[in-house]
């Protein structure tokens, strides 16, 4: 069952009551020490392969040098046959014989470690990949029991203070009343704003004589004198 | 960065963006740190955080809040809404409907106050989303 699952049984279960352990600590600390254990396969897998890919490569290098050393005696076999000494083409060929069989042996060998090496980087990948799912699922039972518990703290906070959750259209209401609030208070002060450079501006044109002119005592009486 | 972290910071922090903060430890099995954005002092968020992730939550409403008729129609909306809605997604913990965000464990503190405000901001317009379905 994957743990998804295990957690929504949980839930249907009667584990709804908020606080309550989805899986019980017990069962945490098994998963936990799951992991450990995987970590410390995957630590001596990651060990064995460094050992069977050295061993490899030593026997690469040993097929490599009787390869050649092979080639080599057969030339010298040629040359011995060439000078027309049988008995050291013999003794040459004796030799190859022997470096043959050694070549066999290495070969076969690295066949084996090769083999090893692929089986064991498997083996890591696949220890891998199961750490990491082990990994993601605690997590979630641990979010889960997080939440739970976070939820119980947050609730007996509130049972504790005497206030109450506010209902959500209560909660709508009071926020955008702030807004509209905050909103009129910013228009009022834009109109302000307005009015008050409107008022600068005629203040302006009233000293330059421009436009609505206030009658002042001596435009009066200069009106009054031409009568 | 723990929850004693960012009630530091949160309240280091005058303001942010215009906004400001005012946050609370809540003592508990687990520490979880209440924070309440400017304006929307109703809705506060919640934060606790695991070894893998922070966690940011806003409780909306509860179940029997709900014209229980409509109750079908008002969960499609919320999935039909959850794309949409940045950063913030629908979740439901006993019988209270959230919307919470999550943050890598690794995340810094401004991607916290980004968060922070965000849910803050979502949970208003996911409220008015759902008040048609609201007793």
């Amino acid at each position: 069952m994957s743990i998804l699952n295990k957690i929504l049984t949980a839930f249907r279960g009667g584990a709804r009551e908020v606080g309550e352990s989805i899986v019980d600590a017990n069962g945490t600390r098994i998963f936990e020490q799951e992991i450990h254990d995987s970590k410390t396969h995957l630590q001596k897998a990651k060990h064995d392969l460094t050992d069977v890919m050295a061993k490899q490569m030593q026997s690469t290098r040993e097929v490599n040098r009787l390869k050649a050393s092979v080639s080599e005696h057969e030339d010298y076999a040629t040359q011995a046959l060439d000078k027309g000494d049988e008995s050291l083409a013999l003794e040459i060929a004796e030799k190859i014989a022997t470096l043959d069989a050694d070549l066999a042996q290495q070969e076969s060998a690295l066949t084996t470690y090769s083999g090893h090496v692929e089986r064991l980087k498997e083996l890591v990948r696949k220890t891998e990949r199961q750490i990491k799912d082990y990994e993601r699922q605690l997590s979630m039972v641990k979010t889960t029991e997080s939440v739970q518990k976070a939820t119980a703290a947050i609730t007996d906070n509130f049972a504790g203070s005497n206030s109450r959750l506010v209902g959500a259209k209560e909660s709508l209401e009071r926020i955008k009343k702030k807004q509209q609030d905050f909103d009129d208070r910013l228009k009022a002060a834009e109109q302000l704003q307005d009015e008050t450079v409107d008022k600068s501006l005629e203040d302006k044109m009233q000293a330059a004589g421009i436009g609505e002119t206030k009658d002042t005592a001596a435009s009066i009486l200069e009106r009054l004198k031409k009568k | 960065m723990n929850t004693q972290d960012i009630a530091i910071r949160f309240s280091e922090l005058n303001s942010y963006q215009g906004f400001s903060f005012d946050c609370q430890l809540i003592p508990g099995d687990t520490d979880v740190l209440q924070v309440v954005v400017s304006d929307y002092e109703e809705i506060p968020v919640y934060i606790s955080i695991t070894e893998t992730q922070i966690l940011c939550i806003s409780y909306l409403l509860s179940e029997d809040e709900i014209v229980q008729e409509k109750r079908g129609e008002m969960m499609e909306l919320m999935l039909e809404i959850n794309i949409p809605m940045p950063l913030s997604s629908f979740s439901k913990i006993g019988d209270k409907y959230v919307i919470f965000g999550a943050l890598m464990a690794k995340s810094n503190f401004e991607d916290v106050v980004h968060e922070v405000i965000t849910l803050a901001e979502n949970s208003v317009e996911a409220i008015s989303a759902l008040t048609d379905y609201l007793k």
